[in-house]
């Protein structure tokens, strides 16, 4: 089961709301790379890992996705709270604002609504490890094209944050990769052919 | 230490628990992080239940309500001015 905590990962303190930034921004929370697939992909697979090491890190990352889609939460909502409507339409927030008004909706920056189709949940362990690597790496990028695009250091800092735990994820996951071939190769058959025949 | 301090403090040891956590899941053998970890523990402890004392109650069903029900109480972690400061890197 999971037990909330009363407090970020990481701390969201942002001063001045920009809805050009909170229309890109979702992309981490409701798109293909983003957060909520993320924890969703990890915690789904893990019921079929295979290996002690493996189980806990699909566990354990999974969680700490959960606390990323929270922090990308708090920045989508303090990036839009209190935007004027000129500020809406200038930046073209208004096809989001006039579906969700300012909730944090889980959508690509696209404007496309999350789907489960964005994850696979595959049942064989080495395929299952390596899209998790992959979308680590994806998520890197989707953080780095982000910091491209951002000057305001109260919303760089959380996004740098997040960019620095997906290498960290990645090397987890290929310690797993490395282990959980290692398993899948070991010999567990002990019958053997009699060949004093 | 006040509020932000107190929390500041907190969410570095946190993290820091859950960083070596998730190493010892893929190296339990090392026995140096593992003694860490614990160190860490011990410390996030402390600084967890200082925190609640004076500010309320920080996890659902797991923290002492002492007498008052704050876990109602604002502000939630996703408002500005639940934040500690963190010094920021310039760009």
């Amino acid at each position: 089961m999971w037990i909330y905590e009363k407090k970020l990962e990481y701390p969201v303190k942002i001063t001045k709301p920009d809805a050009r930034m909170a229309k890109i921004i979702i992309e981490q929370y409701g798109g293909g790379d983003g957060e909520l697939g993320a924890s969703l992909r990890y915690l789904s697979q893990k019921y079929t890992m295979v290996t002690p090491q493996a189980q806990a890190t699909l566990n354990d990352i999974g969680t700490e996705e959960l606390a990323h889609l929270e922090i990308v939460g708090a920045m989508v909502h303090q990036l839009t709270r209190g935007l004027t409507e000129a500020q809406i339409k200038e930046a073209g927030l208004d096809p989001y604002y006039v579906a969700h008004g300012l909730g944090v909706y889980p959508s690509a920056a696209s404007g496309m609504p999350f789907t489960a189709a964005y994850i696979q949940s595959k049942g064989d362990p080495i395929t299952d490890l390596y899209e998790d690597m992959a979308a680590e790496q994806k998520a890197r990028s989707t953080y780095e094209y982000l910091i491209d695009l951002c000057d305001d250091p109260d919303v760089l800092d959380p996004l740098r944050f997040l960019r620095e735990r997906e290498i960290v994820h990645f090397q987890r996951f290929g310690e797993c990769l490395n282990k959980v071939t290692d398993y899948m190769n070991e010999n567990r058959v002990f019958y053997m052919k009699n060949k004093s025949r | 230490m006040n509020r932000d301090e107190l929390l500041k403090s907190l969410m570095a040891l946190d993290f820091m628990a859950v960083d070596l956590g998730m190493f010892l899941n893929t190296n339990p053998d090392n026995t140096e992080a593992i003694a860490e970890y614990d160190r860490i523990i011990k410390a996030a402890d402390e600084v967890r239940m200082q925190y609640e004392e004076n500010y309320g109650p920080l996890c659902s069903f797991r923290s002492y309500a002492g007498g008052q029900w704050r876990w109602i109480d604002n502000p939630w972690p996703w408002s500005a001015c639940a934040n500690p400061d963190f010094e920021k890197e310039r760009c």
